[in-house]
């Protein structure tokens, strides 16, 4: 009898406590909200019915300083120039077969649409198929595959049947080359490392981007020659690392330090080369990153931040917002170059470049004239002769590459050291 | 119902509900929301409903490889041996699924058949792998298979990233999605396959038969009661072992296919969903009693496919749904291991009053 009143006062416990903690739980309703939005004016814009809604779907971390926030941000941006509430931003982050596995992209695409979203915005290159699969499944709801080339009619990937699939890039070419040159201006030893995330044409693109504006600044603003420029790229295999499954992005940014590099640009989503560059730093070596992506991704180490390319998606999504809104969207491929008369301009361009705290005055003066040469169409970098990294011709002489060529970088150029193709471990 | 049954029962729910609450409740959320919000997010609510077919062919086809590893963790787990070499499995059986989706050209239901027969090979050979190393290297069935699951995942990505790489593209995002006539076959519009379901069921039940109705079973419990004993009474211990470590990586290894031909349609790095290590639990938590199986997979299974609902609506991290997965699973062992402590001693009390 002892024993059973003792088995009852326990269970008593437990069930109360349970009936406790159910009592004094949220009631709220079950809304979707923004974490660390601002606040934003309860009243819609004229035009834009108050429960429009944006989904998106990234591929990192919503917080991730890097690739994923800034879209999270854009997308923000955009929700509050319609004058709608943050509520009515459905977003979803680590996205990818790693960290979620029975996750998909067309899966959560449904859920979202399920839940009222009018748009639905796939952040990553990485989800061409879910995005496929989404637009095929809900052919009446607005798409956007950021990065992608499926509405691109002269493109490789053509999906002319796929009407609401449209696509968005920003053209971070540019944003690329100028942190070439800051780095250019700034290196010591004349080595520069590229943490390079996994190899497909955009990222060739941007390697070959940074490279070009390296050799630029190195030979007209340095008055070096152009041989004694190292440029190395090391690629990880993801857009940031995933334990156990790519390279580790510290190990790497250690190696190309310890090989005597002296400035590391980053490619990858998050900030890890800007970071371990720093904690090098922080021990007395000479060395500089460039990180990437968003805009405030130098705070993780401002003294040696050289500046940083970023994106600001917030002008291309609420454009593409109001046409879905307008009625007028359509399934299109933009690329979009920056606003040359300010590239920091927050509602109007959507690549910039934000100078770091370890640039010099001296080399900002000279950043800022490369960038105005960049701008007025002065410096073309992408103009002949210049050689694919197997020595194939990729330029003739004063040939001008197309927006076909750029895209589809299918090599590294010549002068770049590092397996840019695959093989990427070998 | 007596108290003994009763304690069995009421305890270990009670202590599951308790935990459940109090982890939600710490996570700043009304308890009923994110639990109704997983049911709906995998299943639909109220469940099954009309409109949620995608979503219930996503939970199932979760399932399907979680309960096909369970009813081989059971076989291993009756010979006495941790088979965490689970994960390497799957993964083998994915990549062996994988080769023929890629390599082999025929009709749809003879390349099914073979990839499906590709994945019980590539795992068995692998769990094979893992009875090898215990039984004529010595080595730790444990230290074996944890060896193993990593040289798997890192030829994955080896896989991936080079020879099977996509065209001009080097990711560890996986390989181009296979063929059509290498896919399961599914309903419209979902991943749903009843061939991947039929063969779970099946599995579940050989493995409830072959420890119900066999010889073969029979010795295999004694192997793992007591494999010194077993050996003493003629039983060939080592044959036995390996015999379940290839059942085992058999299921495990078909799971692996269904993961490759059935959810991703490719080969991913993570192509074992971490769902080998899922099993462990979920037969720890079945007691190794095949049927249980069936439940408690599919529970883990909306978890899986559900919990992006907590972010999505409750903006609750969805990692939330993996502390809850965990939490339950500790809180209802310690249930079921109190209930049990507490039933010996109702026991033992009751034999010393009748015998005194």
């Amino acid at each position: 009898m002892k024993s059973r009143k003792r088995w009852l006062s326990t269970l008593a416990v437990f069930l109360s406590f349970a009936l406790v903690a159910a009592a004094c739980g949220d009631d709220s309703e079950t809304t979707t909200t923004l974490d660390g939005g601002t606040d934003t004016t309860a009243t819609p814009s004229a035009g834009a019915p108050d429960d429009f809604q944006i989904g998106i779907i990234l591929v990192g971390p919503e917080f991730d300083r890097g690739y994923s926030q800034a879209h999270f941000e854009g997308a923000q941006y955009a929700i509050e120039q319609l004058g709608l509430p943050e509520e009515n931003l459905i977003s979803l982050d680590f996205v990818n077969p790693g960290d979620n596995p029975g996750l998909t992209p067309e899966g959560v695409a449904a859920d979202m649409i399920s839940q009222g979203a009018d748009l639905v915005i796939f952040n990553s290159d990485d989800m061409r198929d879910g995005a496929l699969a989404a637009a095929e499944q809900n052919p009446d709801i607005p798409m956007i595959w950021v990065s992608g080339d499926s509405a691109w009619a002269d493109g490789k990937a053509y999906e002319a049947e796929l009407t609401n699939l449209g696509n968005v890039w920003g053209q971070m070419i540019f944003g690329k080359m100028i942190a070439g040159c800051a780095a250019a201006l700034t290196t010591e030893t004349g080595e520069l490392a590229y943490l390079g995330p996994l190899t497909n044409d955009e990222t060739r693109r941007l390697v070959n981007s940074a490279y070009l504006g390296a050799q630029y600044c190195w030979e007209n603003f340095r008055g070096e020659s152009a041989d004694s420029l190292d440029f190395t790229v090391t690629y990880i295999g993801f857009w940031f690392e995933i334990p156990g499954v790519t390279l580790d992005a510290t190990q790497v940014v250690n190696d190309f330090i310890d090989g005597g590099s002296d400035v590391v640009l980053s490619g990858i989503d998050t900030t890890q080369a800007l970071v371990r560059t720093g904690q090098r730093a922080d021990a007395g070596e000479s060395l500089w990153a460039v990180p990437y992506d968003f805009v405030d991704a130098c705070q993780e180490a401002p003294g040696i931040c050289l500046g940083v390319p970023y994106f600001n998606w917030g002008p291309a999504y609420l454009d593409i917002a109001q046409s879905v809104i307008d009625g007028t969207y359509t399934a299109d491929w933009n690329w979009i170059a920056p606003d040359w008369s300010d590239i920091n301009a927050v509602d109007s361009s959507v690549v910039g470049y934000g100078k770091g705290d370890g640039l010099s005055t001296e080399n900002a003066a000279d950043l800022d004239t490369f960038i105005a040469g960049l701008g007025d169409g002065s410096i073309q970098l992408y103009r002949g002769p210049l050689n694919w990294q197997d020595g194939s011709q990729f330029l003739g002489d004063g040939e001008v590459a197309t927006d076909f060529q750029i895209w589809y970088s299918e090599q590294c150029l010549e002068g770049v050291v590092g397996a840019c193709s695959i093989n990427v471990f070998g | 119902m007596s108290s003994y049954r009763l304690t069995n029962l009421v305890l270990p729910i009670s202590v599951v509900v308790a935990s459940a609450v109090g982890l939600l409740v710490l996570a700043g959320t009304n308890p009923w929301d994110p639990l109704q919000l997983i049911v709906e997010g995998s299943i639909g609510w109220p469940p099954f409903e009309a409109g949620k077919s995608a979503k219930v062919g996503d939970t199932v086809m979760v399932w399907v490889p979680i309960a096909l590893a369970s009813a081989g963790l059971i076989v291993t787990f009756n010979a006495g041996m941790w088979n965490i070499g689970i994960e390497g499995q799957i993964i083998m059986g994915a990549i062996a699924a994988a080769f023929v989706a890629r390599e082999v050209s025929a009709p749809r239901p003879l390349l099914v058949l073979l990839t499906i027969l590709a994945g019980a090979v590539g795992g068995l050979l692998w769990g094979l792998l893992v009875g090898v190393l215990r039984t004529a290297g010595g080595v730790n069935e444990i230290f074996g298979g944890l060896g193993l699951d990593f040289v798997a995942i890192s030829f994955t990505t080896y896989l991936i990233i080079d020879p099977w790489a996509r065209t001009g593209v080097a990711s560890t995002s996986g390989t181009d999605i296979f063929p059509d006539a290498a896919l399961l076959p599914s309903s419209s519009g979902t991943r749903l396959s009843l061939l991947a379901i039929a063969i779970a069921l099946l599995a579940i039940g050989g493995v409830w038969i072959l420890f119900r109705g066999t010889l073969y079973g029979l010795k295999l419990k004694a192997v793992g009661a007591n494999l010194r004993s077993s050996f003493l009474m003629g039983i060939p211990t080592n044959r036995y072992l390996l015999g379940a470590f290839m059942i085992c990586g058999a299921l495990a290894g078909i799971g692996g296919t269904v993961q490759a031909t059935g959810f991703h349609f490719k080969l991913i790095p993570a192509i074992s969903g971490g769902y080998g290590f899922l099993a462990i639990l979920v037969v720890l938590l079945a007691r190794y009693q095949a049927f249980w199986v069936i439940p408690i997979s599919f529970f883990f299974a909306m978890i899986a496919v559900g919990s992006s609902q907590l972010d999505l609506r409750l903006d609750l991290n969805s990692a939330l749904g993996g502390v809850l997965q965990g939490v339950l699973v500790l809180s209802a062992m310690f249930g079921l291991g109190w209930a049990a402590y507490r039933t010996k001693r109702q026991l033992q009390e009751a034999s010393g009053g009748d015998s005194g």
